[in-house]
């Protein structure tokens, strides 16, 4: 089922970077990409504990700011070393002018 | 291509070598030859969350053994390196063994530099997993723990111990710590840190020698005074591991000497990591060895392209971070090669220290803050130094202004 949280505003992610996002002790974040999509995966990289939002974002990737590891945040999909598990992504939704996530 | 790799030296650098050159299409034979049994493990925990946990941790593996088995890697642990035959083209192994080769990687590495004073072997050094272990079963709490050296490797332990419940005295010759690369402000700060957690910085001030006290250790210092301890840490720099390619006739020159593309003096022999110094195209040239994790992995990327005929020189910008306390510097670029530093004073109060050099193009940019926080703004300054940028001064000051703006200018 559902569950949809307000995560934050439109205007509080500019476009090609990442905010974070904390709900009931679970971490994520939420990109806007260059085209202007919001999308959300959790907040924490695969490889280590390190939160993903302090990364960088070029296009679709976001980089792990600790040891470089990047992602797709389109689709979660690890594409560096030392990246071996992808992330795992949430549904997205814009109303009203803020991002909700579906976190299930 | 075909034909038979070895590489030698099995840490993170080798480790990456290996994997990379199957990631990028290499079918030959592919050997990885290491002094310690273990597969390639992180370095960085071991002054850190090695030391720190309840429990020793398992290392930090970065290429698991079954891993580097599925990609048809020769992973030879143990096995310490002990003669390049150049005419042979293979490298003899401690027992006998030898390895043919086409191309040959040497990632041997640095050593601990031992301390250069009477009673100096007496202090325990950190470089492996079983040095950290042993480390780590000598910080009970209440332990006195004396530091030789306030540099990346000191200043961790320190932290790591005095989180312990150690009573932690750190001695660095220099007038501050962490004074070779490290901007003045960073290193005051970091050191104002370590004060606040009760660690004892005496700095300026030699050790002349070390002496047993029964069961304990005295460090002697240079003003006379002396440091009772338990345990005596060396942290006094690192020497890179040269004998091989040294003993082969390579060129040596702060390091194994290789040109821009990680070639050494001998076309069929590459080296890369912290045993080798190049020249970077960024800094005109000048001949840098770095000790630094994202080196070790940005040259073994490199250096797996070339050896299988790729001719690109190494050009990454250096990367360079250590974590004490909730604290963690990064720099990137040189900051010895900036001649002014303009100051971008972020809203939430993070500072960034971008370093210029005479013709006013950007060559450094470094932070200390809680975490990575800092990270995103510095990796785009490392992107503006890639690309050798002439930033105005009062653009890059202004938070206001972003830096990714600046790059795509």
């Amino acid at each position: 089922m559902a569950n949809w949280i307000e995560a934050c505003g439109v205007d509080d992610v500019e476009e090609e970077d990442v905010v974070p996002f904390a709900h009931e002790g679970h971490r994520y974040a939420i990109y806007r990409s260059p085209e202007g999509g919001f999308y959300a995966t959790d907040g924490v990289c695969t490889h280590e504990h390190t939160l993903l939002a302090d990364g960088l974002v070029m296009g679709h990737i976001i980089e792990c700011p600790k040891h470089n590891g990047r992602f797709d945040y389109r689709t979660g999909e690890g594409k560096s070393a030392p990246i071996t598990i992808d992330l795992v992504t949430y549904p997205v939704k814009v109303e009203g002018g803020s991002v909700y996530v579906d976190v299930g | 291509m075909t034909g038979r790799v070895v590489i030698v030296g099995a840490g993170a650098c080798g480790g990456t070598v290996a994997v990379m050159l199957r990631t990028i299409g290499f079918e030959g034979s592919l050997t990885l030859v290491g002094d310690e049994a273990l597969a390639p493990y992180e370095r960085p925990p071991l002054s850190k969350a090695a030391l720190t946990g309840d429990d020793a941790p398992p290392p930090s593996t970065i290429h698991h053994e079954d891993r580097l088995a599925e990609l048809g890697v020769d992973f030879v642990g143990g096995a310490p390196a002990v003669a390049i035959d150049r005419v042979a083209r293979e490298v003899e192994l401690k027992g006998g063994r030898r390895v043919g080769y086409d191309r040959l990687v040497l990632a041997t590495g640095a050593r601990p530099r031992p301390l250069p004073v009477p009673g100096g072997d007496s202090a325990l050094m950190l470089r492996t997993v079983a040095d950290a272990h042993a480390l780590r079963d000598a910080l009970a709490p209440g332990t006195r723990v004396g530091i030789i050296g306030g540099g990346f490797i000191g200043l961790e332990v320190a932290a790591s111990a005095v989180s312990r419940g150690c009573d932690v005295t750190v001695v660095e010759l220099a007038p501050s710590v962490m004074g070779r690369v490290v901007p003045r402000e960073l290193a005051g700060a970091m050191a104002a840190r370590h004060g606040a957690a009760g660690v004892r910085l005496r700095c300026g001030v030699g050790v002349d020698r070390i002496e047993a006290a029964g069961d304990r250790w005295r460090v002697v210092l240079d003003d006379g005074a002396s440091v009772a301890c338990d345990v005596v840490l060396a942290g006094v720099g690192a020497l890179p591991n040269t004998d091989l390619a040294q003993a082969a006739g390579l060129a040596i020159d702060n390091g194994i000497a290789t040109d821009a593309t990680l070639a050494t003096s001998d076309p069929t022999i590459f080296a890369a990591g912290d045993c080798c110094s190049f020249p970077h195209p960024l800094y005109g040239g000048q001949r840098l060895r770095l000790e630094a994790w994202r080196n070790a992995l940005d040259q073994a990327e490199a250096v797996a392209h070339n050896v299988l005929g790729a001719v690109e020189p190494y050009a990454r910008v250096p990367w360079f971070w250590t974590d004490q306390y909730e604290l963690s510097l990064y720099m990137a670029g040189l900051p010895q090669a900036a001649s002014r530093e303009v100051l971008r004073e972020r809203t939430d109060g993070v500072v960034l220290r971008l370093g210029l050099d005479d013709s006013g193009r950007l060559v450094s940019a470094s932070a200390l803050a809680e975490g990575t926080v800092a990270v995103k703004d510095l990796r785009l300054a490392e992107r503006l130094i890639a690309a050798r940028a002439h930033p105005e001064r009062g653009e890059l000051a202004d938070p206001g202004i972003s830096l990714k703006g600046l790059l795509s200018a």
